[in-house]
């Protein structure tokens, strides 16, 4: 195994295999469903009432279900949950196969790195 | 085997600032967001209170490896090891090496981030775990990646 995720985003440089990973960040590039996957990340199933009363903006302002739905399908499309049918509502289930491999946490922690390196930078040329 | 993160950063400022703002831990604290009980000595832990808003109930701790004056700096730590009730001590933890080199402008400044593969598979996940709050502080970076990877 060698896996190595090279430099990025500072320098404007475009890394040559992140692609792969744009519809997970894109369906993880909003406030609403990154709360929503750290919910469903416990490995409890959620209805969307649960997820509904339990999620709210920035803000304080509190989401719809319809709102609530529209996040999840978004998800769904990028296979980080599942639903399944139980009795008459839909329980959500996290898939943690879509972010436990190596490379997902690399590209995560590398991420912290640049907005690191960039208030570094920001701190030592003012 | 090779599982590392590197990063490549020319930074507008003399090697002694440079140097200054990585090694001085009230300095460091200052933009990686961690408020250090005391100073940097090698071979000994640096340890303090985390200060990203929603994570300030949180403890930082790395272990200084070498200070090469102006030239290198080193640490080990576990990454996101945040949970208060898991004992990160007998993992593995990740190297994390800052390597200075002058240039015309400044200093292009080197990080390296290795040892990942002794990471046990589900504590990678951990940093999917965090709170809410904590969530939110990833936007900036994650539409940042976004827009550069359409």
């Amino acid at each position: 195994m060698s896996r190595r995720i090279p430099d990025s985003g500072i320098r404007g440089r475009r890394p040559a295999r992140q692609p792969a990973h744009a519809h997970l960040f894109a369906a993880l590039g909003d406030e609403t469903r990154l709360a929503l996957v750290g919910k469903l990340a416990s490995g409890e199933p959620h209805s969307i009432a649960q997820l509904t009363s339990g999620t709210t903006r920035a803000r304080g302002r509190k989401l719809t279900r319809q709102a609530i739905t529209k996040h999840l399908r978004v998800l769904e499309k990028a296979g980080m949950v599942h639903s399944v049918r139980a009795g008459r509502e839909n329980l959500f289930h996290f898939n943690p196969e879509s972010l436990r491999t190596m490379d997902e946490y690399l590209v995560f922690v590398s991420r912290q790195w640049d907005g690191a390196l960039a208030r570094l930078k920001a701190f030592v040329e003012e | 085997m090779e599982n590392k993160i590197q990063k490549r950063i020319e930074l507008k400022a003399s090697a002694a600032r440079v140097w200054r703002a990585l090694t001085d831990s009230r300095e460091f604290g200052e933009w990686f967001r961690v408020k250090f009980d005391g100073p940097f000595v090698v071979g000994e832990p640096a340890r303090g209170n985390i200060t990203w808003p929603g994570y300030e109930h949180l403890r930082f701790e790395a272990v200084i490896q070498k200070m090469e004056s102006e030239r290198y700096f080193s640490f080990t730590w576990h990454p996101y090891a945040i949970d208060p009730a898991v004992d990160y001590s007998q993992e593995t933890p990740t190297l994390v090496e800052f390597q200075l080199e002058i240039t015309a402008g400044g200093v292009l400044l080197t990080v390296t981030e290795s040892g990942f593969d002794k990471i046990p598979a589900d504590r990678r996940l951990e940093a999917f775990r965090m709170n809410d709050g904590g969530w939110a502080q990833q936007i900036g970076n994650i539409e940042a990646y976004v827009a550069q990877n359409p």
